[in-house]
């Protein structure tokens, strides 16, 4: 183990915040196990680790959300309590969680105002509006404070909980897997974000699974392998291909793209599309498309482009005003979901905590989502309780899920392993069409790479895969054709020959090229 | 003082957290009772000699159990789904219509009559709560003003029948319908009002319907609607059949209890207020004391069952006014509510330090 101790010992200025050997036990597992590790003033600290290995668990610590079960948490030298966000807010340390916590029935403004020290009872939004818009745009995170959340793609309700900790202007920030959802561009403005509050003598804890924003962002990374610290090192020196061997303890191979037949015929069409948002106005407008069987068509924009909503679409949640989707000889259009799963469509969702999974429910019942209606699953109007554990088991088992047991409620998996479980149970019935949104978004490495498997056998058995990711190298090394949206139109249609990674980028930020 | 949440509490803790709670809201009623003059360690004597010691005296407590697990163990099934229920009172009072509908016009005798009786009512009952479900689900009309609203209507519904159409030829200036005949009674227990055929029901139906939540596909549906709409959506689940089938159930589970009602006690319909004495209503504490489980509702049922019961003897031996019971029921809902809290956080004494 190459875990070289980086900091040196000061003895005149205590680090900013310090964690002495911090354990945290669940039933079954030992998600921190002596955790210490200590972050300057000034300093954006990553931390790096396998889905599952403890990082949300660390920082829930940090912010009061959960209690260490050993160990000691020092904020300049001085130790601290932290026993509810509340406390960690007035210490000075916000956090942008992994799951958002907003209410999806208030607008921007409103949950920014919740529980927010100094807000007026009346009109509580009204100086706040002006306040966001000015750190929206300093920051380079725009959004419309009048907006409901429950009409924000999961990129912009990102922005949301981030500008939420901006705003009560916080010593220490955490972002858990902040760049999941946002675009190479957005996630650079981000940094930049980073880089000002670094330059302010803020100190930033950053979790990623992506190692190129390690190296880019952070000044030290601190890695976590099943609950404990294998290394802390500078980021000045360190390789990507070192920090993914601490990560997982083995090189990671990419998936080849390479296929070993060609694409079949046109199975999902898609003619003269129009699909209003939940605001009501086009989001998806005269879109038209085929994807092929055995044929990756991947989608690439910036969020709030109308991708959300021509997902909904293809998947039976939202009715399209005009047009057609058609599979194969079966006209589709404005069928409900159960009839296009029944049709041979799967859907990875793009907000997996909301629509993906119930959080309250089993991993066996989440498992069975979609399939509970059919044999083996049902008998009858019964549930067969045996065949469904039996399949939670051999899934669990054969995806790679870590989770407690098949019976622990999904709320407790780690977000990498939340994502493996809707994966298994989309492909579980071997669809004709694929629809995948962000389906690596919160995946470490070796996961990340398992899914890109997992999608190129989808095409080798002849499914059609349509993929909507933000990641532009996933789509890049993936797609066999490439689609670009923009305010809801295909702006583009490239081969992955033809396209780049700037190209792309300037065609989602509609600059014609 | 500080609150601090919890991060998983477990049954046995919730358990004990709500059983402390009854008892303190017991302990207030007593103190309310001295308050209003009767000496509290006269009352826990009478209402121990009335209620636990007398077998009689328990029979009356499983009486009132009845009506209350069987609408209680209906509204945890609707609650479960989201389907905010407050109208069970409603279709309990259909159920006693249906029932006594066919009880005096019907076909059948024997158990035939009682069976039809009891479909009747259950189907009345059902049908009265899948009218709001159905508005609810088709055009989002908020559910708990369309229950709540539905619940009037059936208490004018069986006044103008034991008024007008149904009133009894033999009753006089009375406002209630003739008596049932004997075919339409149900049996009692041997020196009690007990109808005990209502007993077997109270808990057949929350047998299954806690059988129906974890092992049915239906089952599966409200959960998943429940606890998360959306994805309910997403997984293909039409939220209106699962509506529409939670509705039939949760009525007419309430409609039953109106035909125990009719059938077991009165033996033929009169006033609202005679035939329910709140019960539906009193149903949405039980269900929600029991956490919206079915089988809870077994126990739930039989506790607020104690309360009316107890209340019916202090009112005899104490001369204690009859809301006595509302009282203590709220007060009941009151501590529990309150429990919520140290339920979900610890309490911490002191600032920083621990
Ligand atoms: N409340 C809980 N009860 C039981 N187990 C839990 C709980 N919370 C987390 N775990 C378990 O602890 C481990 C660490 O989870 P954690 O969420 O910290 O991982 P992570 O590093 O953030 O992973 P990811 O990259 O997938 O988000 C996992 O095995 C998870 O299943
Ligand atoms: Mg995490």
């Amino acid at each position: 183990m190459d875990g070289a101790e980086a900091s040196p010992p000061s003895q005149e200025t205590p680090p900013f915040l310090e964690l002495r050997s911090l354990t945290k036990r669940f039933p079954g597992v030992v998600a921190n196990d002596r955790v210490s590790l200590s972050v300057r003033a000034g300093e954006v600290h990553a931390l790096l680790g396998e889905n599952g290995a403890g990082k949300s668990t660390l920082v829930s610590m940090l912010y009061g959300l959960l209690q260490p079960d050993e160990g000691e948490i020092l904020l300049a030298g001085r130790r601290v309590w932290i026993r509810s966000p509340k406390d960690a807010l007035s210490l000075g340390i916000g956090l942008v969680p992994q799951h958002f916590l907003l209410v999806k029935k208030h607008t921007v403004a409103e949950n920014v105002a919740l529980g927010l020290p100094g807000v007026p009872f009346l009109a509580p939004t009204r100086g706040l509006e002006v306040q966001l818009r000015q750190l929206g745009e300093r920051y380079g995170l725009p959004v419309d404070p009048r907006a409901y959340v429950w009409q924000l793609s999961a990129g912009e309700q990102q922005r949301v909980e981030i500008l939420k900790v901006l705003v009560r202007d916080v010593r220490l920030l955490i972002l858990d897997e902040p760049t999941s959802v946002l675009t190479p561009q957005e996630a650079r403005g981000l940094f930049q974000v980073l880089r000002r509050m670094k330059e302010e003598g803020h100190a930033v804890i950053f979790i990623t699974h992506k190692l190129e924003e390690v190296l880019e962002v952070a000044d030290r990374v601190t890695v976590l392998r099943r609950g404990r610290v294998v290394a802390t090192l500078p980021v000045a020196g360190a390789s990507r291909a070192r920090l993914a061997r601490l990560m997982v303890g083995e090189e990671v191979a990419p998936p080849k793209a390479e296929r070993t037949r060609p694409p079949g015929e046109p199975l999902l069409f898609v003619e003269d599309l129009w699909v209003k948002s939940d605001r009501g106005y086009f989001a998806v407008k005269d879109v038209n498309f085929e994807v092929r069987a055995g044929e990756i068509v991947g989608l690439a924009g910036v969020a709030g482009n109308g991708q959300s909503e021509l997902i909904e679409a293809l998947t039976g949640l939202r009715r399209p005003s005009r047009g057609w989707i058609r599979l194969g000889e079966r006209d589709l259009t404005g069928r409900d979901a159960r009839v296009y799963f029944e049709a041979g469509v799967a859907h990875v969702p793009e907000d997996r905590t909301h629509r993906g999974v119930v959080p309250s429910l089993s991993v066996a019942e989440n498992l069975i989502l979609k399939h509970y209606r059919y044999p083996p699953f049902a008998r009858g109007p019964l549930l067969d309780r045996r065949a469904v554990r039996a399949f939670a088991a051999d899934t669990v088992e054969r995806y790679r899920v870590v989770a407690p047991s098949v019976d622990a409620p999904v709320r407790l998996l780690s977000g990498g392993n939340i994502q493996k479980l809707i994966l298994a149970r989309e492909l579980y019935a071997r669809p004709r069409l694929l629809v995948a949104a962000h389906p690596t978004y919160g995946l470490d490495v070796g996961a990340a790479a398992q899914v890109h498997r997992l999608l190129l056998a989808e095409r080798d058995r002849g499914a059609a895969v349509f993929l909507v990711s933000e990641d532009l190298e996933e789509i890049l090394a993936l797609s066999d054709r490439i689609l670009v949206i923009f305010d809801g139109k295909i702006v583009a249609e490239l081969s992955p020959g033809e396209a780049s990674k700037e190209r792309l980028g300037l065609l989602m930020a509609g600059v014609a090229a | 003082m500080r609150l601090v949440p919890r991060e998983q509490p477990g049954p046995a803790f919730v358990l004990a957290v709500s059983a402390l709670a009854v008892l303190l809201a017991f302990a207030a009623s007593l103190v309310l009772l001295a308050l209003y003059g009767a000496s509290p360690v006269e009352a826990l004597r009478v209402v121990y000699q009335g209620v636990l010691a007398d077998p009689r005296g328990f029979a009356e407590v499983l009486r009132r159990a009845v009506p209350l697990t069987l609408a209680g163990a209906g509204l945890a099934l609707a609650f479960r789904a989201q389907f905010w229920n407050i109208g069970a009172e409603g279709q309990l009072l259909l159920g006693a219509v249906a029932a006594s509908g066919v009880a005096l016009f019907g076909p059948g005798e024997g158990i035939t009559k009682l069976f039809l009786m009891g479909l009747a009512a259950f189907v009345a009952g059902g049908l009265w709560a899948a009218l709001p479900a159905y508005l609810k689900g088709r055009l989002s009309v908020n559910d708990v003003i369309t229950t709540l609203m539905l619940n009037y209507v059936a208490i004018y519904l069986v006044e103008w029948l034991i008024h007008g159409p149904w009133k009894g030829r033999s009753v006089f200036g009375f406002a209630y319908t003739d008596r049932f005949p004997a075919s339409a009674w149900l049996p009692t227990w041997p020196g009690t009002a007990l109808a005990w055929p209502g007993v077997l029901l109270a808990v057949a139906f929350a047998v299954f319907f806690a059988w129906l939540l974890f092992a049915t596909r239906l089952g599966f549906e409200i959960r998943v609607v429940g606890e998360n709409p959306e994805a309910a959506r997403y997984a293909g689940i039409r939220a209106l059949s699962t509506l529409f089938w939670v509705a039939l159930l949760s009525g007419g589970v309430a409609g039953l209890a109106g035909f125990v009602e009719v059938a077991g006690t009165h033996h033929r319909l009169l006033a609202p207020l005679q035939i329910s004495l709140g019960y539906g209503y009193t149903a949405i504490i039980v269900a929600w004391l029991g956490r919206n489980h079915p089988l809870t509702t077994l126990l739930t049922g039989l506790l607020i069952g104690f309360v009316f019961a107890a209340g019916d003897v202090a009112k005899v031996a104490l001369a204690t006014p009859f809301q006595l019971v509302q009282v203590v029921n709220g007060l009941i809902l009151f501590f529990l509510i309150a429990a919520e809290v140290p339920i979900r956080y610890r309490i911490v004494w002191g600032s920083d330090r621990g």
